[in-house]
């Protein structure tokens, strides 16, 4: 402890450098702008916690007025009424199959494509680089067939393939490049101490992508969670929506009955859920982000 | 499989190198290994990705309508009938006007955003940041993982012409005019406005890669320029954009593939079109050919002409890159 005390005065005052006047200038007006943007992109996400706590009548008096009282009347609202807790669940389960089935496949494949030279190679990674450029919007037509024909449309099991197999390009993309790094010569020590393939990549190489591995978890997690068009095409059975399609039709069903506050209730117990995964996970998003960049 | 692990349980530390592995064992180990490695990912991805992308091109072709058994092939005549359709034709327009926009105001305004972060430091000592500026990344970051309708039923409340919280402010301010000005109404603002929202949403994300690929750069390269007598806005023109350049094109095609798609954000905030049909993409209108008026056929036409677009916007992308990346190379 006392050294590292003394230590801190030591470095401050060595490294401290006179900061001139239009650094001060550059950096009051840096922090100026990025204020301006953040209170750009929070206002309106207060904005709609205040109003979720407010009644249809107050929030159409007027958009700035504190509401009456501060009860999760709408909340429950939006949770029973409008099905927000049955479409979170549904959600839960697809996102969570298809993160688990994308990760998996996605690290093997991108492991072979990296590591193993084989005909076809290219071929296959060619293929997946398709795979991320093409519009979904093509595939979407066809794609309610392929699932209609194996009767898998309108479950959730149809949905959880189809979000890994949509996921899976940008999956094996991501994390070739980390196994690609990963030296040759671990590997080779693993055979060398008589580990098969399957057990240098599950003990030896997956653990070493780690890194890659949250992070593209974390990408996967995020967009298979605020996935839209493939649910909205391919679930159309209301007892199956997922939360994004949920929310989608309580907003627009009916008009002018909307219960707005309720909207804004089931808005923010959307958000909540990636907020607070958000929070846990930022900081690991960042660094393995700037880990993976710095490489 | 049995056979293989026993002697793979020997701690690693322990086994000399090199013994007895019998060459049956290792191709065996292969042969599964690369079955349930390579073969089912890529089996699975053919099935429900690339399989449809090729029917899509085949069923373009066609009169089907989906739920008859029959379909005709009826050659070009879906992609005439495009042509001539002066609504479709209309949201190729908006999807256009899209793309142009949409990558340059996301890729410039997050670039600024990322430099002030990383060069709004101090000029002197060692090469930094702005001090406490990581909030500045978590808070923008931010609406990438809202969902996107959430973000556009949001904004649609913001936008609301009586109620909303844009037109509260601007009366607040004194703008009376704006009482009750419905942004999504009217044909002038219901593009900027929407194109607004979609930056809102991405703009963070962008930020935290640019910030990220500036932060790799070797800081002598920014020590060597300081001495040089490089000022901050020189040394982010001339020597931060030029190598961050791949994350830029990156960013740049993730942004164009976005804006030809905005189906999300047009059904959260104009489902219907917009005023005058102002806001209507490709993408609605395909959707609604297929699943609201069941013409199959026709759709996967509107998949195959977005594609395209898709593909040529990728492609002038990597050509402009390239030459613009092979002139600086020459210069120097």
């Amino acid at each position: 402890m006392t050294a590292i005390k003394a230590e801190i005065p030591s470095r401050s005052f060595t490294r401290k450098s006179e900061s001139t006047t239009s650094d001060r200038i550059v950096g009051g007006l840096s922090h100026t702008i990025l204020t301006i943007w953040s209170i750009i992109v929070v206002l309106p996400l207060l904005w709609t916690v205040m109003s979720s706590f407010k009644t249809s009548k107050e929030i159409f008096a007027s958009p700035f007025s504190l509401p009456s009282s501060w009860s999760f009347v709408n909340y429950v609202g939006a949770w029973t009424t409008a099905g927000i807790g049955s479409f979170l669940l549904n959600t839960v389960i697809v996102v969570f199959g298809a993160l688990a089935v994308t990760m998996l496949f996605g690290a093997m494949c991108a492991y072979v494509l990296a590591r193993f030279q084989f005909p076809g190679n290219r071929a296959i990674y060619y293929l997946m680089l398709a795979g991320l450029t093409f519009p979904i919007f093509l595939a979407i037509v066809p794609l309610f067939f392929v699932l209609k024909s194996i009767g898998l449309l309108n479950t959730l099991p149809g949905l959880i393939l189809t979000y890994a197999a949509f996921a899976l390009p940008f999956t094996v993309f991501f994390l070739f490049s980390f196994f690609k790094a990963l030296p040759n010569s671990i590997a080779e020590a693993a055979a060398l101490d008589g580990a098969g393939e399957w057990r240098t990549f599950f003990q030896v190489m997956l653990p070493m992508a780690r890194p890659g591995l949250a992070t593209v978890a974390i990408l996967n997690f995020v967009g298979l969670w605020n996935q839209f068009l493939l649910p909205v095409a391919l679930n159309t059975d209301p007892k199956n929506y997922v939360l994004t399609q949920g929310m989608a039709s309580f907003a627009s069903q009916a008009g002018y009955s909307v219960d707005f506050g309720q909207l804004f209730a089931g808005a923010v117990m959307t958000i909540v859920p990636v907020f607070i995964v958000y929070l846990i996970f930022q900081r690991q998003l960042q660094g393995s982000v700037s880990q993976g960049t710095s490489k | 499989m049995t056979a293989v692990v026993p002697p793979t349980a020997a701690p690693a530390g322990r086994v000399s190198a090199g013994r007895r592995w019998s060459r049956r064992d290792l191709t065996f180990d292969k042969i599964s290994f690369m079955v349930v490695f390579l073969v089912i990912p890529v089996l699975g991805y053919i099935l429900f990705v690339v399989w449809p992308f090729i029917q899509a091109f085949y069923y373009s072709l066609t009169d089907w309508s989906g739920f008859t058994p029959g379909m005709n092939f009826t050659g070009l005549s879906n992609y005439f009938k495009l042509f001539s359709d002066d609504i479709f034709m209309k949201a190729v327009g908006n999807s256009l006007l899209l793309v142009i926009v949409l990558p340059i105001i996301t890729v410039v305004l997050s670039l600024v955003l990322a430099s002030l972060v990383t060069v709004g430091g101090p000029s002197h000592g060692p090469v930094r940041g702005l001090r406490n500026s990581s909030i500045y990344r978590v808070v923008s970051f931010f609406p990438y993982v809202i969902p996107a309708i959430v973000i556009g039923i949001i904004w649609g409340r913001v936008y609301d012409p009586s109620a909303g919280l844009l037109n509260g402010i601007l009366t607040g301010l004194g703008f009376e005019q704006f009482q009750s000005f419905a942004w999504l109404g009217e044909q002038r603002t219901a593009m900027i406005a929407t194109i607004f929202v979609i930056v809102w949403g991405l703009v963070g994300f962008y930020m935290v890669l640019f910030v990220a690929a500036i932060k790799g750069i070797p800081a002598e390269i920014f020590e060597a320029a300081r001495i040089d007598g490089a000022g901050r806005f020189r040394t982010a023109l001339t020597i931060t954009i030029p190598l961050i350049r791949d994350n830029i094109q990156t960013a740049y095609i993730y942004m164009g593939i976005l804006a030809l798609d905005a189906f999300v954000y047009m059904s959260a905030l104009n489902p219907g079109g917009g005023p005058n049909n102002s806001t209507l993409v490709m993408a609605q209108q395909l959707f609604t050919t297929a699943f609201t008026k069941g013409q199959f056929g026709l759709a996967c036409a509107m998949g195959v002409v977005l594609a395209v677009i898709t593909l040529v916007f990728a492609g002038i992308v990597f050509i402009v890159n390239r030459l613009t990346g092979g002139t600086n190379e020459v210069a120097e």
